[in-house]
């Protein structure tokens, strides 16, 4: 049986039934829903895609594994990230050891100066103003911007160059809309914190933007 | 031109909030984690300056795009394999 092409997901009873029941029709909507997000933010915990695809099949296990004993306490989309999130924890460490994790070992909130200095007059009588004030974008620029693969592509390296927290963070937050609550659940960090990493990763995604803009948009 | 006292008001109410605070605090004031005070200085120095209104634009703009980037599908042999581990799972 092949699955209608706009036939949307029941809500989260129904998937949790559907899926305790074995209905493959309910899993292959989930599967269709869920493996892009879930190799997304496989990748913002280990090095490599392979290592990340593997990460993803654990995590379908996990959901036989587990299904049978999910009361709902959190949206089954919370509780599936988390056990990505699980996973990909063990299996990031056990890499590591072998490949260097690079850019997400120092990660911590109150180090370096604030991103957004450099943009800031910092002597005389215009101290805290913009050097450049910032310009206006059009109301389409989000629209257009996605319709340009060139600037996909330029988006998506700069999330992939993010430290592995912050690549964490705006996965979940932005790409995901997972709310904050569930956020700190999921990675077990602090509010706060979160939203330090948060505001760091927006602020470089907005400055590939903002050149794209500039120079291709005009 | 002097100033009007809506302005002058606005202007008291900012307090010395700079362009660079605001920067700073954008993504707590999207967030909705802006304590009233900090907020009301925020709205106030928005409303005074043209440069930060752009810059919270931006942000929000930015925040649109990354809500709407797409994942990848998946690919129909990882698919199927997950069927046929689905349905030997419920054979169990
Ligand atoms: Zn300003």
């Amino acid at each position: 049986m092949s699955s209608l092409p706009f036939q949307p997901l029941p809500d989260d009873a129904g998937v949790i039934k559907g899926l305790q029941e074995g209905d493959e029709h309910i899993f292959e909507m989930v599967v269709d829903r869920y493996s892009g997000s879930l190799l997304r933010l496989a990748l913002a915990y280990v090095p490599s895609r392979a290592v990340a695809e593997e990460v993803v099949q654990e995590t379908w296990l996990g959901v036989f594994e587990g299904i049978g004993r999910f009361e709902g306490r959190s949206s089954f989309q919370t509780w599936l990230f988390r056990i990505l999130s699980n996973r990909a924890k063990t299996r990031g460490v056990r890499e590591s050891r072998y490949e260097s994790i690079g850019l997400g070992t120092s990660d911590d909130p109150e180090e370096g100066p604030s991103l957004e200095s450099s943009l800031f007059i910092t002597e005389g009588s215009g101290v805290g103003h913009w050097k450049v004030p910032p310009e206006h974008w059009e109301a389409d620029t989000p629209e257009r911007v996605l319709l340009s693969k060139e600037c996909r592509e330029h988006i998506e390296a700069a999330i992939a160059s993010l430290p592995l927290t912050q690549r964490q963070v705006i996965t979940l937050r932005d790409l995901e809309g997972v709310s904050s609550d569930d956020i700190c659940n999921i990675l077990q960090i602090s509010e706060t914190n979160q939203r330090v990493l948060l505001h760091r990763a927006r602020t470089k995604v907005r400055a590939i933007l903002d050149r794209y803009v500039k120079h291709e948009l005009k | 031109m002097k100033p009007t006292f809506k302005e002058q008001l606005m202007r008291y109410l900012a307090g010395n909030f700079s362009c660079q605070d605001v920067a700073n605090l954008v993504t707590d004031y999207l967030e909705g984690a802006l304590s009233p005070k900090q907020r009301i200085r925020f709205q106030m120095h928005l409303g005074l300056c043209f440069a930060c209104r752009n810059f919270l634009k931006q942000m929000k703009y930015t925040v649109v795009t990354l809500n709407q980037l797409p994942t990848d599908p998946v690919p129909p042999l990882i698919k199927a394999e997950l069927l046929r581990r689905f349905k030997s799972w419920k054979a169990e």
